[in-house]
């Protein structure tokens, strides 16, 4: 399943990438994505759920835009604060406890706090994430939790 | 409607350039590595994809407005690793970050 999965994405990949629909080109990619499918499965031996999280493609469309809005009202702050004559930031390490499962889910949950312009993830362990934050009230809003519960209902599909 | 894409365009490229002018002006104002990182590091990508986003817009609905999607996708994803691997070595090597004086935040949990 996962093997066709990655075949069908790669194989789409190459015709976006090179957009000629000549035989040659549409043979020389489909050998190609052959070959990518055979390497990273049986040399490689990371397609699973890690390498090729194929699962998470449908929550990924209800939290790559929660997390986009964040982005932004976060990246509205940070410009308002940089510009502010006396520069308001009060800068604080902060631990935030995490609930996620996999290893996966951690990475996305630690990435989705370093994109959010005001936080920065640390340091990463199996419960916990240090995370710098730019102002205080960015590490309380940290601190709720709501990206950790989304995080970990990203990861829980399936 | 092409004039519609065509304003919306020029306003993302708008807004990205500057968000990204004011991710340097941070870069130069804020007080240590860790702060700096906060406006360079994580103001730029957001910048650039507004850029990118604006792009796609002009380019209208051809392959190139795909590539331009991928960029915006592969950026989301590598920006933040960076980000992270930079603060982490730092942290690392001893370099303290400056604390606001109130104290440590920890453990709200």
């Amino acid at each position: 399943m996962r093997h066709v999965s990655l075949l069908i994405a790669l194989s789409a990949f190459w015709l976006l990438l090179s957009g000629v629909f000549t035989p040659f080109l549409l043979a020389a990619g489909l050998g190609s994505a052959l070959l990518v499918v055979w390497f990273t499965d049986r040399r490689m031996k990371v397609l699973d759920l890690e390498g090729h999280p194929v699962h998470l493609t449908r929550n990924a469309l209800t939290y790559w835009p929660w997390l986009l809005w964040e982005i932004v009202k976060s990246g509205w702050d940070v410009s308002k604060r940089i510009l502010h004559p006396r520069l308001p930031i009060s800068p604080c390490l902060v631990r935030v406890a995490t609930s996620q499962k996999t290893d996966v889910g951690r990475v996305i949950y630690a990435n989705s706090i370093t994109l959010t312009p005001g936080t920065i993830s640390l340091e990463l362990s199996d419960s916990e994430i240090l995370v710098h934050a730019l102002t205080r009230e960015g590490a309380e809003g940290l601190a709720t939790g709501d990206m950790d519960r989304r995080a970990t209902a990203f990861e829980a599909a399936l | 409607m092409n004039l519609v894409a065509d304003i919306l365009g020029w306003a993302f490229i708008a807004a990205g350039s500057f968000f990204t002018v004011v991710g340097a002006f941070g870069l130069v104002r804020m007080p240590d590595l860790y702060t700096r990182l906060h406006a360079s590091g994580v103001l730029d990508p957001f910048g650039v994809s507004l850029i990118l986003i604006g792009l796609m817009f002009q380019a209208g609905l051809t392959l190139v407005t795909v590539k331009l999607a991928f960029l915006v996708v592969l950026l989301m994803f590598t920006s933040p690793v960076a980000c992270h691997a930079l603060a982490r070595a730092a942290l690392h090597r001893g370099v303290k970050p400056l604390l606001d004086d109130k104290g440590d935040a920890s453990s709200k949990h």
